[in-house]
């Protein structure tokens, strides 16, 4: 094996690392993970295998037979038909025949569709056309097919939504009333996340995908926990996947709590005990990239918080791992080279149960 | 595309070329963690954990259970009516099935 081992920055700049390199990343990675989520580095028998993945000097890799594990997606369908902004590729094709194409021509595991804003709130005023779009092709898939969108509580403010905008109210020094906005705008997004998921279940829809769960802080991943509780309370059987945004949760409120356990600062695999609690099925770890550092530091990192989570689960976890999270390098065209070495990391390492 | 099919290519089950879509079905229907869910489903189509992924095998036993295949064939079971099959089979509630048998009042 040559010393030298061609590699990426977490922004997707190839470059040569010497192997000492690459273990010293990969060290440093794990620890910057145990030490803010205060859980244990991998042992050095697991960093000896990811700096083998690593090396491996095939521009593709995969696990072995047997090892596989289970694909979903975030609207990974509508990347076939919309533009550069959702990662698509352009191609004209009806919703239909994306789902269809990737069920049965990329043989995925399970599909998905999504309104192409990808959050539940827009969804509302068309909530018949997703409704028939979706009835319709249900009766033609065969995997698994979810709705998903983003809870996405930022909507919820002025200018865009009904609520005063924490953003400007912070910087003033009025905290309460940013935190009382928040809790107004939760309110909100939990009836609409519950409508959505109601008028979807009316007609036979097989999952829900709450994706990125938390992006506007600790109000939002607390909203997307109620909406959660509520559907699997009133729908019956509604099977449910909880996305995270991040590897901790922003404390935009600060005092935010579900179950009496205060979300703020939460790292997945604390988070992954309140979705569970919260009825859902699959819960999602997302692990943000760092840019400055290599793909062997970040996946290091990624792989830290993962293999604990996974650890103290007693759900499925699906690891997200598009651009820029997971150790997948912030890039538009994620490169092959460091996706199937996340992927196999993942599998091989951090054990989970999908991505 | 490219991270999904990367990531499909890489590690994912293969979906209908194989036992995927089974496997999936375990784990948001029961919470089944993949070990599990693959045991289920190899125990149910009474093949080897290994097999769940080897088309050679699955392509046989997915066209003998009626669950749909890979392959377009005229006639054959996919859409609703595998997923008819794939419920019964698994022993699972997949609520476009449901909804579809009550409007058929079955």
């Amino acid at each position: 094996m040559s010393d030298k081992i061609l590699t990426r920055m977490g922004d997707g700049e190839r470059l040569w690392m010497s192997a000492s390199e690459v273990r010293e990343d990969i060290a440093a990675g794990t620890e910057d993970a145990a030490r803010r989520a205060k859980i244990p580095q991998l042992s050095e028998e697991e960093q000896e295998k990811l700096f083998e993945i690593m090396a491996e000097p095939s521009r593709a890799v995969s696990v072995s037979p047997g090892e596989e594990v289970i694909v979903t997606d975030d609207g990974g369908t509508m990347s076939f038909y919309t533009c550069q902004d959702g990662g698509g590729v352009g191609v004209p094709l009806s919703r239909m025949q994306a789902i269809l194409t990737y069920e049965r021509a990329c043989g995925a595991d399970t599909t998905s569709m999504g309104h192409s804003d990808y959050s539940y709130k827009p969804v509302k005023p068309i909530i018949n056309f997703e409704m028939n779009d979706y009835y319709n092709t249900s009766m033609l898939t065969t995997v698994p097919f979810f709705y998903g969108a983003q809870p996405n509580l930022g909507l919820y403010y002025q200018p865009d939504g009904p609520c005063p905008n924490p953003g400007d109210l912070m910087p003033a020094g009025k905290i309460k009333e940013a935190q009382e906005a928040q809790e107004l705008a939760a309110e909100y997004l939990e009836k609409d996340l519950v409508f959505v998921g109601k008028k979807m279940a009316s007609v036979g829809c097989e999952g829900l995908n709450l994706d990125t769960s938390g992006s506007a802080g600790d109000a939002d991943f607390l909203a997307a926990l109620k909406g959660v509780r509520r559907l699997k309370k009133e729908l019956g059987h509604m099977p449910i996947i909880m996305g995270s945004a991040n590897e901790f949760i922003l404390g935009m409120h600060g005092a935010a709590k579900f179950d009496d356990q205060r979300l703020a600062g939460m790292y997945p695999h604390r988070q992954v005990k309140v979705v569970e609690a919260a009825g859902a099925d699959i819960f999602g770890v997302a692990v943000g990239t760092n840019t400055g550092e290599s793909v062997a530091w970040n996946l290091a990192r990624t792989l830290t918080f993962v293999k604990e989570t996974v650890r103290v689960a007693d759900i499925p976890v699906h690891v997200n791992v598009g651009m820029g999270v997971g150790g997948v390098p912030m890039l538009e065209g994620p490169p092959v080279d460091c996706v199937t070495r996340v992927s196999k990391a993942l599998a091989q390492i951090g054990k989970i149960d999908g991505l | 595309m490219g991270m999904h099919m990367a990531h499909i290519m890489s590690s994912g089950m293969g979906g209908l070329r194989t036992a995927g879509d089974l496997v999936a079905w375990m784990q948001i229907s029961r919470r089944m963690k993949i070990g599990d869910a693959k045991e289920y489903v190899a125990r149910k189509l009474g093949i080897d954990v290994l097999d769940l992924t080897n088309e050679e095998v699955m392509r046989r036993t997915r066209e003998d259970l009626g669950i749909g295949i890979i392959t377009s064939v005229a006639g054959s079971p996919k859409g609703i009516r595998a997923k008819i099959k794939i419920a019964e089979l698994l022993e699972i509630p997949i609520n476009s099935v449901t909804l579809f048998k009550s409007q058929l009042g079955i």
